[in-house]
């Protein structure tokens, strides 16, 4: 066997690529196109901020903050406040998040845990279906179906046995707070299944096996140590969830009411910054009036982010104390 | 730890071993006990009537190449694997001998405890994960858990190195401190049976003679049945020593015998690294 053999002169080391060359070897136009990409939204979301901005100065001018105290809403008297709709966003996603989040949970546990896989499957098919229904017919569902329903089955007995709380008075006509969140929480708790599900399936099968190695049920394993594992995710359903109930604009409308008024019932009508922005848009008249509109929608834009900012931060320090 | 002394420490072990499977002539209990086993994922038979039995206070470990179905027995001998989709055990399992698969599952799994490959200490603190199993199993007394996760973690050989810092998460540990971390929640219900699947298969040396060590402190109070890949390992530690391939129990055997002296030739083969 021969130990050695003759090595032909060869040359290894080219010259450094050209800018061309580098071009067409792919990192810069990678890095150029992605670019380009993200600023694109960056620029998109400076752009909304401004033009809202700008085109609500006349009632910035007129109101300042005052606009976000007041309560009164008169567009003959040209007197503009935001209080109302703000309160009525507030409070149909609160309510709505508050029965979406155990449904949503709950179902996710189902599927992700209990339900045989093709029976999840199919039924998770189903639940992202309900996710790309347009929200007009959620609307049309709430006035057909889900009014009917609270006005015979479930306000009669919220009145027989919580009838002395302030938010369970008066009379319940159809439209309603507690119709529109209602709606709402069937809108979102789609969102919460869906991702909730795929984040519990992501639990590595270890976590779940070490808990039920020291003797824990199935339930106590996914109870204690599944949905901790999984908490981050699933609040970052219900973020999501949020961002969809707090602009929810054409299911809202339809069953709020369309009162701007503040009261403690949910059995009263009521309305949404979204909802009076579409329906007052078209025929707005007047400079102000218009620009109270646009005022709103800044108003919207801001508060969405002041509430994922808040949760966020929630979310932050809770999961550093535990984790 | 320094290297001369965890070399000193590695030629030490297989004489421990030796003396180990030396003493056992005398009347032996047996705590677990395997009867014509069978067991099938789908259609898929993984395991081969195997038959066995665990002696009470011995090691016991099971070699034999990846696939070969000495991680689904043991899996076997706490129910786990019941946890997966379409399987089926067929034939006895005896601990005490009663049958396994007739107790309360939960019963089982507390009786015998059980350490896996990858270490999983849960999202929590580091005493909340010794504590866990006492919690779940009903014990509330704060006394009680607290000498409890100290014992466990002393006897996981980890106290020392975590007393300070019992409030701190779990992840915050080393891979070889987080195994022993499981080990000390395996323990803290006190299990008559510890199996352990590969536990050091993913750990340095000298983690792993920590691990071997503290083995050989705790098998005076409890059984251990061992998973390895590394044959040197199962030479060291165990009493007992079972050789599995294709789902086939070819030989169990004292340790010694196994590695000195097989009487099949497919085990020669393999702990002198022909196999294949």
């Amino acid at each position: 066997m021969a130990t050695s053999f003759p090595v032909e002169p060869r040359v290894i080391v080219r010259s450094p690529r050209t800018f061309i060359e580098r071009l067409r070897g792919g990192d810069q136009i990678a890095l150029l196109t992605t670019l380009v990409c993200a600023v694109t939204i960056i620029v998109v979301v400076a752009l909304i901020v401004v033009e809202l901005w700008m085109n609500s100065q006349p009632a910035i001018k007129a109101f300042g903050w005052h606009f976000l105290t007041s309560s009164t809403w008169d567009p003959n008297a040209e007197k503009f406040g935001a209080l109302p709709f703000i309160y009525g966003t507030c409070l149909t996603s609160a309510l709505a998040l508050l029965i979406a989040i155990p449904l949503g949970i709950a179902a996710a546990i189902f599927l992700a845990e209990m339900a045989p896989p093709q029976l999840s499957n199919l039924l998770t098919f189903l639940i992202e279906l309900l996710a790309a229904v347009p929200s007009v017919i959620y609307g049309l569902l709430g006035i057909f179906v889900l009014v009917p329903l609270i006005r015979d089955c479930l306000v009669p007995v919220l009145v027989k046995f919580f009838g002395y709380l302030p938010i369970f008075q008066g009379d319940f006509y159809g439209v309603s707070f507690l119709s529109a969140s209602l709606v709402l929480s069937v809108m979102v708790a789609p969102f919460i299944i869906s991702v909730s599900r795929e984040v519990l399936l992501a639990v590595p099968v270890e976590q779940r096996e070490a808990a039920l190695a020291v003797g824990a049920t199935k339930w106590e394993a996914t109870w204690q140590i599944v949905l901790p594992n999984a908490s981050t995710g699933i609040i970052g359903s219900v973020f999501l969830a949020l961002a969809r109930a707090l602009g929810e604009t054409m299911a809202v409308t339809m069953v709020i009411g369309n009162t701007p008024k503040i009261t403690a019932s949910l059995f009263s009508p009521g309305y949404s910054i979204a909802a009076v922005i579409a329906n007052e848009f078209a025929e707005a008249s007047g400079r102000l009036y218009v620009s109270s509109l646009i005022f709103l929608g800044l108003v919207l834009f801001g508060l969405t982010i002041v509430i994922n900012a808040v949760a966020r931060i929630l979310v932050l320090t809770t999961t550093q104390r535990s984790a | 730890m320094h290297v001369a002394t965890f070399r000193q420490q590695l030629a030490k072990e297989p004489a421990i071993a030796a003396e180990g499977s030396g003493v056992q002539k005398t009347a032996l209990a047996v705590k677990l006990q395997a009867e014509n086993l069978n067991f099938y994922y789908g259609k898929f038979q993984a395991l081969h009537g195997i038959s066995l039995s665990i002696v009470t206070y011995k090691i016991t470990a099971f070699i034999g190449p990846s696939g070969c179905g000495k991680s689904t027995f043991l899996r076997t001998m706490n129910r786990m694997n019941e946890t997966v989709r379409n399987t089926r055990v067929e034939g006895k399992l005896l601990l005490d001998g009663q049958d396994l698969r007739e107790m309360d599952v939960t019963f089982v799994r507390r009786r015998v405890g059980m350490v896996f490959q990858k270490s999983n200490p849960f999202p929590k603190t580091i005493f909340d994960n010794v504590a866990y199993g006492l919690r779940v199993n009903g014990v509330r007394s704060r006394p009680v858990i607290e000498a409890a996760v100290e014992r466990s973690l002393r006897r996981a050989a980890l106290w020392d190195e975590v007393k300070d810092k019992l409030r701190k998460p779990a992840s915050a540990l080393s891979g070889g401190q987080q195994q022993r971390l499981c080990i000390a929640r395996a323990l803290a219900v006190e299990p008559e049976v510890l199996l352990l699947d590969e536990p050091c298969s993913a750990l340095d040396p000298i983690a792993t003679l920590k691990i071997e060590e503290l083995l050989f402190q705790i098998k005076d109070i409890t059984t251990i049945v061992i998973v390895t890949h590394n044959m040197q390992q199962a030479a060291r530690l165990a009493d007992y020593t079972g050789f599995f391939l294709m789902g086939k129990l070819i030989e169990f055997d004292d340790t010694r015998k196994i590695f000195q002296n097989p009487s099949k030739k497919e085990t020669e083969d393999y702990v002198t690294g022909r196999f294949g």
